[in-house]
């Protein structure tokens, strides 16, 4: 209880500080999340993209609390100043819902098989609520239903689960994470397993919610489209950690992170008739099991030289709120989004071989992967070896003196 | 781009219907998932056809059935003018050369538990195209160069490369008895955006150098842009509409087309931000019990906000047939205007 008292109204709405989760796995520990730092304001959308693995999931499941039990979780989340890290379940299910409520992609993850739409959006209402009549709590139901866009409400009430579609049982999550007025929704992949149409029907389901009960949205994504179209401001990550952090037209219009500009070259357009090459990024993410220091983003990176391997880059300002994690940002500036400007467009991916992929890096056990001092070169670096650097040589142009040259 | 010349592949009123058995000790058959319904195709020579459309609508029964992987129940395919409709196991077999397929699970599609010179090297020893050891080996070593991956590490396994690497293997393997026309059925869709770049470049560049025809099957409509000469659009086991791609995507004529590329968000803000959004409502119906009439007209916004009772009549009991719409576009809908919506 003393939690909800002790909340500050004045204090930001959410604030991640130096977030680090670690899973100790038999290979060693996974650092999946690597130190993330953000605030979310009032009513604001952040957007948080990044390729599978990234550790989007993980983060969003630490400031829920939602992490299995072996994960070692470091850092600060505050949820109107009030720290939620270390809290207890019953603290922490008295902010669920009310103050910070969770979307997964699929809906069977919040929604139970055996019971009736309406009683599971009626207990939702009651966690919070313990004096709600019944006819008051149902009556409710069926409004939250309409709201969401469910025809017939006061009927579908009745339903189970089963008795919807996919996208229609989004619709009903969306209904219990709305019952409360939360101030804070986050969305992970809200609608990456339904078709085009019935996820445009969902996003504009999710922007009315929002826009009806004012809260702010953590929108968890690979889809560049999504968020371009809902996102106030745009969270980058890349193997654990964010890599770029601005206003949504400053992400994709002036991009200062390689890897970012990278992205969005690779991206093919519904909407141009030219065929325009695209710029694809060499290689995979790292193994966030023992990651060598320097940039992660380095054994890809077209724009590599000597100093990157030397610390991680921290986030630098860029101006205009806007950060990214990057020593070249002036190179990077100088593309103007356009990623053909560093990126080469070569289909060959043979220098990578040699490379373990990230997702596998746990379960093959068959290569000398996660092995303490791994170097980075043996896993990525085509350049010194004799015979594959050659091949680099006779295949693709590198577009800067710096591509490949990681000695 | 290529109507003058004969197609390569010609599809005529294919069916893939599904027995749905019922209960009870005696299994009877008490309908049909009509997971293919009637649907015409045609592949040129040297292109690149984009097959398009939502979950279940039937575009890799429609990929496996050309193949015969999954025998069709009706219709027609013909490969260069040979009927494969009906062919069993072995009068397929020399055909099997000329037609690949590449999934698009490359986690689930390769044998985990062979190295990759095997995979590759398979069909090679299944159909006795190398006379010898030496042969297979340069062989194999080309394929591998071929898709863009180190000839040095074939001895590995599946498990131990990436997935746009192992997608380039699933390639390699296809193009091992030099077909002369590819069905990717998703061929990026497992991959993330900066990988799957890299092997979009790769299909172009094979295309180009092996003169070969690919179906290309897909959900993702901008990677259907970037590298089809024709897009076809499929709903409940139909084509709907079909146009060379910048017709089609710059004039669509079918209310489900236009729906559909209205929905999707576009990866730049401003533009994105602008759009008017066509949204459709309700879900696609069940293709065991497909809607009388017109298909669409369920979710139709056109049936739904702009026809008359009148016009409406046709819709219910008329099925449209696909209608020229301008040169090498046809549409199936009984009111086709063609509308900007990107
Ligand atoms: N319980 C766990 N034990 C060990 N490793 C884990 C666990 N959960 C996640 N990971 C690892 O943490 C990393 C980040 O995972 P996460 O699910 O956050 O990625 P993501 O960015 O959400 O990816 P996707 O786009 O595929 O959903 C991955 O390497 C993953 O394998
Ligand atoms: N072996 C089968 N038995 C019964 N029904 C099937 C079978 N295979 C496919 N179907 C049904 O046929 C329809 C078309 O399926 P298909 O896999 O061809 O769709 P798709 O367009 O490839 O979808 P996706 O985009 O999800 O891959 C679906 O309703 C599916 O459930
Ligand atoms: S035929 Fe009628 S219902 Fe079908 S798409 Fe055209 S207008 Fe819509
Ligand atoms: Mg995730
Ligand atoms: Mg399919």
């Amino acid at each position: 209880m003393s939690i909800v008292k002790d909340l500050d109204p004045a204090a930001p709405l959410l604030t991640v500080e130096d977030l680090n989760v670690r899973f100790p796995t038999e290979d060693g520990l996974v650092h999946a999340v690597r130190g993330v730092d953000y605030t979310l304001r009032s009513g604001e959308v952040l957007g948080i993209v990044g390729e599978s693995g990234s550790g989007k999931s993980v983060t969003s499941l630490a400031v829920m609390g939602l992490l299995p039990a072996s994960a070692r979780v470091s850092g600060s989340v505050k949820y109107r100043g009030q720290e939620l890290l270390g809290q207890g379940d019953r603290a922490m299910s008295r902010i669920r819902g009310k103050g910070v409520s969770m979307i997964f992609q699929d809906p069977m993850t919040s929604l139970d098989p055996v019971y009736r739409v309406g009683y599971q959006i009626e207990e939702t209402l009651r966690v919070h609520d313990s004096k709600l009549s019944s006819k008051a709590a149902q009556a409710r139901a069926a409004d939250l239903l309409t709201m969401v866009g469910i025809p017939n409400a006061a009927e579908r009430v009745r339903s189970y689960p089963h008795e919807f579609s996919g996208g229609m049982r989004q619709r009903v999550v969306i209904a219990i994470a709305m019952a409360n007025q939360p101030d804070v929704i986050i969305a992970d992949e809200p609608t990456t397993a339904l078709d085009v149409t019935v996820q445009a029907q969902i996003l504009e389901v999710l922007q009315t919610a929002l826009s009806e009960t004012g809260a702010a949205m953590v929108l968890i994504t690979h889809d560049l489209g999504v968020v371009a179209g809902i996102a106030d401001r745009v969270l980058v990550m890349y193997a654990g950690r964010p890599v770029e952090i601005g206003g949504v037209e400053d992400i994709y219009y002036e991009p200062r992170m390689p890897y970012t500009l990278g992205l969005l070259g690779s991206l093919p357009r519904l909407d141009s008739s030219t065929k325009q090459r695209l710029t694809p990024i060499k290689g995979s993410p790292p193994s966030v099991v023992n990651m060598p220091p320097g940039c992660p983003f380095a054994p890809r990176c077209p724009l590599h030289v000597a100093e990157c391997d030397v610390t991680e880059p921290e986030l630098v300002d860029v101006g205009g709120g806007h950060t990214a994690a990057c020593i070249r940002i002036d190179e990077v500036r100088k593309a103007h989004g356009e990623a053909a400007a560093v990126f080469d467009e070569t289909a060959d991916d043979r220098l990578l071989g040699s490379e373990q992929p990230a997702d596998l890096s746990a379960a093959a056990g068959t290569e000398d992967v996660g092995a303490p001092g791994d170097p980075v070169g043996e896993r990525t670096d085509p350049a010194p070896q004799a015979g594959t650097g050659s091949l680099l040589d006779a295949t693709t142009t590198p577009s800067t003196s710096t591509d490949g040259d990681r000695r | 781009m290529t109507a003058t010349r004969e197609p390569i592949l010609t599809v005529r009123g294919l069916e893939k219907h599904f027995p749905i058995k019922g209960g009870g000790l005696i299994k009877r058959t008490v309908g049909a998932v009509r997971a293919v319904d009637g649907l015409d195709l045609d592949l040129y020579p040297g292109e690149v056809l984009g097959l398009v459309g939502e979950s279940g609508c039937g575009k890799s029964t429609t990929g496996r059935a050309i193949l015969n992987l999954q025998p069709a129940t009706g219709g027609s395919v013909k490969f260069e003018g040979r009927e494969l409709v009906g062919l069993d196991r072995k009068a397929m077999r020399p055909l099997r050369r000329d037609i690949q397929i590449v999934f698009q699970d490359p986690y689930a599609s390769l044998n985990p538990r062979l190295p990759v010179f095997d995979i590759v090297a398979e069909p090679l020893i299944i159909h006795g195209l190398t006379k010898d050891e030496a042969e297979l080996r340069e062989r194999v070593r080309t394929l591998v160069e071929t898709v863009g991956l180190n000839p040095e590490h074939t001895n590995r396994y599946p498990a131990e490369f990436s997935g746009g690497q192992r997608q380039r293997i699933g390639i390699a393997r296809a193009l091992a008895l030099e077909p002369k026309v590819l069905v990717l059925d998703e061929p990026v869709s497992a991959l993330d955006v900066s990988i799957q770049a890299g092997v979009i470049n790769l299909l172009e560049d094979l295309k180009e150098r092996l003169g070969l025809s690919y179906l290309f099957i897909a959900h993702d409509l901008s990677v259907v842009r970037h590298i089809s000469d024709r897009v076809a659009v499929m709903y409940l086991g139909k084509i709907i509409e079909v146009a060379p791609r910048d017709e089609l995507f710059d004039r669509p004529t079918h209310p489900y087309t236009q729906a559909l590329l209205s929905a999707i968000p576009l990866p730049d803000p401003r533009r994105e931000r602008s759009r008017q959004r066509i949204i459709i409502t309700g879900d696609v119906p069940s293709p065991a019990n497909p809607p009388s009439g017109c298909r669409f007209r369920t979710r139709c916004q056109k049936f739904a906000n702009e026809l008359t009772d009148t016009q409406r009549e046709k819709c219910l009991t008329v099925e449209p047939p696909l209608e020229s719409r301008g040169p090498a576009h046809q549409s199936a809908c009984h009111y086709a205007a063609a509308t900007q919506v990107l």
